[in-house]
């Protein structure tokens, strides 16, 4: 039992936040997020020349070989900077399920250089599946992805079909004929789209050599970054509004002196420790080779990343008064982020029930 | 980083599971498994097996005193271990209260005369702490011990003093200063319960148990040489004595012990025809209070490590105190639930099946853990002011 980092992870750890607090702030985020693309390809370059993009990519492809363990330390750091940029979806997520295809090795290497982004495109309406035909050597997808986000980012999706039955994972280059983005902001600010794909011809080459079992484990290796991500934003909002209740004053006195104030503030903390707690064990988790085991652990540490993220975000808002409600405040971004984040890649019911289920209670 | 415990660690716990699960009587574990509370022969019993194999029933001590010298981790371990197997709490106001304020203040001479009786489970402690104007805001205590000449003359009251009935001894915070503000005027005493003029009174609580006393001082003499550390410095043998108390604060173990518990008895109920585990809203209750639990012990295991390379445990205690406890009762209120009409029966009456007896007892008594060792309301004015620094 070691809850320590290494140097070199505390040293990563700290690159991250020094870029956040200097090349990365809340103005420049805003710049950013009105901008026409909503995400700046200069800061995704400046990613990939701090070494951020390599992470994830193992060595013999141009990468550094990092774990889940470093990607957490990453995305602590990363998310109180709340990046529009596609780090979680392509540089993680993405990213860890090319690494389990060999055929793709020359796209890795350019995704380390931050030349090509990829998205994986999964989520779907039960009533559009997407299907894929066989069209001689070619294949034929058609069918609808549901708010991808940074899909219009993404040089290449990585969609999931049905053929034959069973589930099968296509690279599609965004620009590929019948491929269309219906794309809107999201209320975090990041960029996502509606893919429809209307006869969209692909290579057999497109296919990846992987199935259902390599997409559950990079989403599963994203779902333990998304849980980072959270702890790292729900420490940036209680340390903000712990300052907050020191420094604003009402009848006389720091609010912070009011035990009403004082408790919710010690339930913040509480709810973040233990959501800092299941981030460790999806980290550790999330590459375990017992599908139930790793199951269990993910779901547990989603659901209660998910009760901690609404909780602090709420209070956060709370405790900051008015001034919460502001747009001006970064403390309403972070709140609508967490609030994102219980929504994304499972909310907390969905978790619950996989838990169960996993758990084989009865 | 990782989560796992050491070979060795794993070694030490098989030894100790082997160990209470050949040598705890099955009496004591029955008892523990229906919330029944023990005799004082019993505790002994159980304390006695357990020093026998090595002063294992003092799991904090160090070497020197006669104990195993565990590292925390090795002492999680076994708190676990016992809980898991259904051995019974040990009662902590000897081995982890007063003990370690004796090593840590007292003299040789009191280190000889007491330590080994604790030690050989043959002596019984009880705390002298709250008093019916002193509970959250126990400095305001005004229990008064008067100097004349080699002795102190004690008198006061002091309340919510758990198992008296059964102790020999008796470690108490007097007022020595009336003068001083507060915390200043505060001693440290050990009282011998067998003095002239100690009362013990039974409170019976709302599970029909007696379980806590108020104990009477009148004109109680006190040798001098009962008083540990210095005059008026009493709140510092308090202080610390304090952050032994919530060493195995969270109550892991037996928090896990009572979980699989109520899964048999979800397993065993039935609802519409089905075990009652397999409706869905119960199953979600149920999972709510696993998720919670592993990470709480992760929490746990955090500030173990953290205790392990000597940074002080400190006020993250209180968080495990909140969240343990919470847990201890939500397990009680869901098993409660899971047992439904039988859970009615009180006082010894058992009509239903034999999961369902005592049920309600145990959940009522349960409701203490919120309440005492400092309140749940106090440990977040701890989180809110010590670490928050609010």
């Amino acid at each position: 039992m070691d809850f320590s980092f290494t140097e070199e992870q505390l040293l990563l750890e700290d690159t991250v936040r020094r870029f956040v607090a200097k090349d990365y702030t809340f103005e420049k985020r805003r710049a950013i997020l009105n901008s026409a693309e909503g995400w700046s390809r200069e800061v995704w370059q400046a990613l990939a020349d701090l070494g951020l993009l390599a992470l994830n990519v193992p060595e013999a492809h141009g990468g550094l070989g990092g774990g889940p363990v470093d990607t957490m330390l990453v995305m602590n750091a990363l998310g109180p900077g709340l990046p529009l940029e596609p780090y979680l979806a392509s540089a993680v997520t993405a990213t860890g399920l090319l690494r389990d295809c060999p055929a793709q090795a020359g796209l890795l290497e350019k995704m380390a250089t931050g030349e090509h982004i990829v998205v994986i495109a999964h989520e779907e309406q039960n009533d559009v599946p997407t299907l894929c035909r066989p069209a001689g050597t070619d294949f034929l997808l058609d069918g609808r992805k549901c708010v991808v986000a940074h899909a219009t980012a993404a040089d290449m999706l990585i969609v999931s079909a049905r053929l034959a039955g069973e589930p099968a994972l296509f690279l599609v280059p965004r620009d590929a004929a019948g491929l269309t983005l219906d794309s809107y902001p999201t209320l975090d600010g990041t960029r996502a789209a509606e893919v429809h794909l209307a006869g969209v011809r692909l290579p057999a080459a497109a296919r990846l050599d992987a199935g259902r079992d390599t997409l559950e484990r990079a989403l599963d290796i994203g779902l333990a970054a998304l849980c980072a991500e959270a702890v790292g934003i729900m420490k940036a909002a209680i340390d903000a509004t712990v300052d907050y209740l020191r420094t604003r004053r009402q009848f006389g006195q720091p609010i912070g002196r009011f035990q009403a104030l004082q408790h919710r503030a010690a339930d913040m903390l509480m709810h973040y420790e233990q959501a800092r707690s299941m981030s460790y064990l999806a980290a550790l988790r999330c590459t375990a080779q017992d599908a139930s085991e790793r199951r269990r652990a993910l779901a547990a540490a989603k659901v209660t990343i998910g009760r901690a993220a609404r909780f602090i975000g709420q209070q956060a808002v709370q405790l900051h008064g008015g001034m919460g409600m502001t747009d001006e405040l970064v403390v309403s971004h972070w709140f609508k982020r967490l609030t994102a984040i219980e929504l994304l890649a499972g909310d907390s019911d969905t978790h619950l029930q996989q838990f169960i289920q996993a758990s084989a209670y009865a | 980083m990782n989560l796992d415990f050491t070979d060795a660690d794993n070694a030490f716990r098989a030894e100790v599971r082997a160990f209470v699960r050949e040598q705890l009587p099955p009496a004591i574990r029955d008892k523990v498994a229906n919330g029944v509370h023990l005799t004082r022969d019993e505790h002994l019993q159980w304390q006695r097996l357990l020093h026998a194999r090595g002063g294992w029933n003092c799991p904090g001590w160090p070497k020197a005193f006669g104990g195993p010298g565990w590292s925390p981790v090795e002492q999680y371990i076994f708190e676990e271990e016992c809980a898991l197997g259904g051995a019974p709490r040990l009662v902590p106001f000897g081995i982890k209260m007063v003990a370690p304020v004796i090593m840590a203040f007292g003299s040789a001479a009191q280190q000889a005369r007491f330590l080994p009786k604790i030690l050989a489970a043959e002596e019984w402690w009880c705390q002298g702490y709250s008093e019916p104007g002193a509970g959250s805001d126990l400095a305001s205590l005004r229990t008064r011990a008067v100097r004349k000449g080699d002795t102190y003359v004690v008198n006061g009251q002091k309340t919510w003093n758990t198992l008296g009935q059964h102790a020999d001894w008796i470690f108490c915070l007097v007022r020595t200063d009336p003068e001083a503000k507060a915390q200043r005027g505060i001693s440290f005493l050990l009282i011998d319960m067998k003095s002239p003029g100690v009362t013990v009174r039974p409170i019976v609580t709302l599970d029909g148990a007696h379980e806590v006393n108020e104990i009477w001082f009148e004109d109680v003499e006190v040798p001098v040489e009962n008083l540990v550390g210095e005059e008026n410095k009493g709140w510092t043998c308090a202080k610390f004595l304090l952050g032994h108390e919530r060493s195995n604060i969270a109550g892991i173990g037996i928090a896990k012990r009572e979980l699989a518990r109520l899964k048999t008895i979800a397993a065993a109920e039935t609802k519409h025809g089905k075990p009652l585990i397999a409706d869905p809203l119960f199953a979600a209750r149920v999972a709510e209070i696993e998720i919670e639990l592993m990470a709480l012990e992760i929490t746990n295991l955090r500030v173990l490590s953290a205790e392990a390379e000597n940074k002080a445990p400190g006020p993250e205690a209180s968080i495990l105190k909140v969240k343990g406890t919470e847990l201890q009762q939500a397990i009680s209120e869901l098993i409660l639930q899971a047992v439904g009409p039988y859970a009615l029966p009180f006082a010894g009456a058992a009509p239903g099946p034999a999961h369902a007896a005592n049920r309600a007892a145990q959940y009522l008594n349960l409701r203490k853990l919120s309440i005492y060792g400092g309140s749940n309301e106090i440990q977040k004015n701890i989180v809110a002011q010590m670490i928050l620094e609010l």
